[in-house]
């Protein structure tokens, strides 16, 4: 058959363009790392993770603060998220077909593609508004926010993964529906779910809109939650617009920090699901 | 013998249990209602003011207290639209190579490092954005249009670096990883009888490709499209900080411009009155577009997916990559 050559030749050429736009796109992972450890590497030391920062033109100022403020705020965030993602989670679980599972998934998944910005402008509106006042409360909340419903989805993920046949001998065992769930289900998700919630703090920990309209930012050391508190991606974005080459230079490596905290966390968490698909 | 204790309801606290998980459930609900109604409380001087004149109109003037989005409107459809026609094709050709032409071994650390790229916090793709592409932009492909292609409006220079067609490439490799890792998705969940089937009557991979996997994922494969440019829509920090933030209605796709999310970033520190209930506006807009966007993108990924759960393999987390940045 001719034709069979030349179909051969439709088929390859689409195929090579596949392939190459999947190199592009890896390539370009590849080269903002690049960028980022080749700019940031030199900038980090003891001292820039844990000093104070300076005035412009001072040497010797660091990131010290604005780790701390974000540390605070996300773990803030995680504290209010997390008990209530994971109820919606066991709701879910445990009426998966009612007509509130349906939309409290459908609204989850809606609410992950809220642009963060609204998030952060609701909780300034509701609260900064209110009080007259930035503080590392609200920008906890608003993590908050953007951490529920990533936390619900995947926790429901988790705890359809317990066998029906664990709590159908739970219940025969004659415990209770919160007995099953909290004595059985839930540990026995409790991995699966903490990856979950890993995901969500790497995303929270990066959320730059959300914590500028309600935290702010500080030059201080964070001291109660009711005050502006510096933020690691903050402070990468004032110094990386300011037109000062010291602070230029800083942005990078702060940059570095936060890449290399939230991929930490990304890749953890996929070498968790490796090994627990592989065990089954 | 040992006594038996036998759970009761009450005693255990055991009626306020599913109360407590159900609320759980219905505060993500209040969530969402609660965002739109807090916005548009804090919009309503802005609307009442202006009412649908403020979609129209290119005056923002602070001093006359005067609002206007039209340009932030266009700005944020153009710099959207641009990275959506880029990252389309590059995506979905990602996702066919992860889905149906990656040898096996290949196949999970790419999908993974391609997830990686949708963790990487927005400010750094800004950050990278400003310091290397602006520059780059500037000097390489800018001017080359600039030069080349000058004569037509939208290449007009002179190329600054900070322009919309940055702010559009740099939103393209932010929305890449969204569509590239749910498309794959749902080619994935094709059942494999299928591609069998069109094997076997003799066509090429790529036939099967076309004929079969594109196909039957059209509708999940829109659906990722559409989550994108929601995601390109509301995108602030990265876009703020390479587009140069000009109050005027984009012409030359070389020249700075603003979204609507890059102008509530920027203005936001000193606003107040009208001018921060405008801005609120112009947030309340966002929301309602990417509402409305991410309605019909999700029922269309979950649409696919349901039909084809059963071809879903277990333990794999969901949901990601499709997380909203800033």
């Amino acid at each position: 058959m001719p034709d069979t050559k030349w179909r051969l030749v439709k088929s390859f050429v689409p195929e090579a363009v596949c392939r190459l736009a999947a190199l592009l796109v890896i390539s370009v992972l590849f080269l903002i790392l690049y960028y980022i450890f080749q700019r940031g590497a030199g900038v980090i030391s003891p001292a820039f993770l844990t000093a104070l920062p300076t005035p412009v033109g001072v040497p010797g100022g660091g990131i010290g603060n604005a780790l701390l403020g974000s540390l605070v705020m996300v773990a803030l965030g995680a504290l209010l998220a997390v008990p209530c993602g994971v109820a919606a989670a066991v709701y879910l679980d445990q009426n998966p077909k009612s007509r509130l599972a349906a939309a409290c998934r459908f609204a989850s998944r809606v609410l992950t593609g809220v642009p963060s910005l609204i998030v952060g402008l609701f909780v300034f509106t509701l609260l900064v508004l209110r009080t007259g006042q930035y503080s590392a409360l609200a920008g906890g909340i608003a993590l908050a926010v953007m951490m529920m419903p990533v936390i619900t989805l995947s926790a429901e993920e988790m705890l359809r993964l317990v066998p029906n046949s664990w709590r159908e001998a739970s219940l025969a065992l004659g415990a209770s529906k919160k007995q099953t769930v909290l004595r059985l289900v839930l540990p026995a998700a409790a991995a699966g779910i903490a990856v979950g919630v890993m995901l969500a703090v790497a995303l929270a920990a990066g959320q730059t809109a959300p914590v500028l309209l309600t935290a702010l930012t500080s030059i201080f050391w964070p001291e109660n939650l009711l005050q502006p508190t510096a933020s690691l991606p903050v402070l990468i974005y004032t110094y990386a617009i300011s037109p000062f080459a010291d602070w230029q230079q800083q942005a990078w490596g702060a940059a570095l920090v936060l890449v290399v905290m939230v991929l930490m966390l990304n890749i953890a968490a996929q070498l968790f699901i490796a090994v627990k698909n592989r065990r089954g | 013998m040992e006594q038996i204790k036998i759970a009761s309801p009450k005693r255990n606290g055991e009626g306020i249990f599913p109360f407590l998980t159900a609320a759980a459930a219905v505060s993500m609900l209040l969530l969402v209602g609660a965002i739109f109604l807090v916005v548009l409380w804090g919009a309503w001087p802005a609307l009442r003011a202006f009412g649908p004149a403020f979609l129209f109109s290119a005056v923002w003037n602070p001093v006359i207290d005067v609002y206007g989005a039209a340009p932030a409107i266009l700005g944020t459809v153009i710099t959207s639209l641009l990275a959506l026609a880029l990252a389309g094709p590059l995506g979905v050709g990602t996702a066919i190579f992860l889905s149906e032409l990656a040898p096996h071994w290949l196949k999970k650390p790419v999908s993974f490092l391609v997830e990686l790229l949708a963790a990487v916090p927005s400010v750094v793709y800004g950050v990278w954005g400003i310091f290397v592409l602006v520059p780059w932009m500037r000097t390489g492909p800018g001017l080359f249009l600039e030069s080349r292609l000058g004569f037509l409006p939208f290449f007009q220079g002179p190329s600054i670096g900070v322009s919309v067609l940055t702010a559009g490439l740099v939103l393209t490799i932010m929305i890449l990883p969204t569509i590239a890792a749910i498309s794959r998705e749902v080619m994935r969940a094709v059942p494999q009888d299928l591609r069998e089937g069109l094997f076997a009557l003799g066509a090429t991979r790529w036939e099967m490709i076309t004929r079969v996997v594109l196909p039957v994922s059209r509708t999940g494969i829109t659906g990722a499209l559409l989550l994108a440019l929601g995601r390109a829509i509301g995108e602030a920090m990265a876009v703020t900080m390479v587009i140069g933030n000009a109050n005027v209605i984009p012409v030359s796709l070389l020249a700075p411009a603003q979204t609507a999310a890059s102008q509530v970033v920027n203005e936001f520190p000193e606003a107040f009155g009208l001018h921060l209930s405008s801005l609120l506006l112009l947030g309340l807009l966002l929301f309602m577009i990417t509402l409305l966007i991410n309605l019909v993108a999700v029922w269309l990924v979950y649409r696919t997916d349901q039909w084809s759960s059963g071809a879903r393999q277990p333990g794999k987390l969901k949901g990601k990559g499709v997380a909203g940045h800033a």
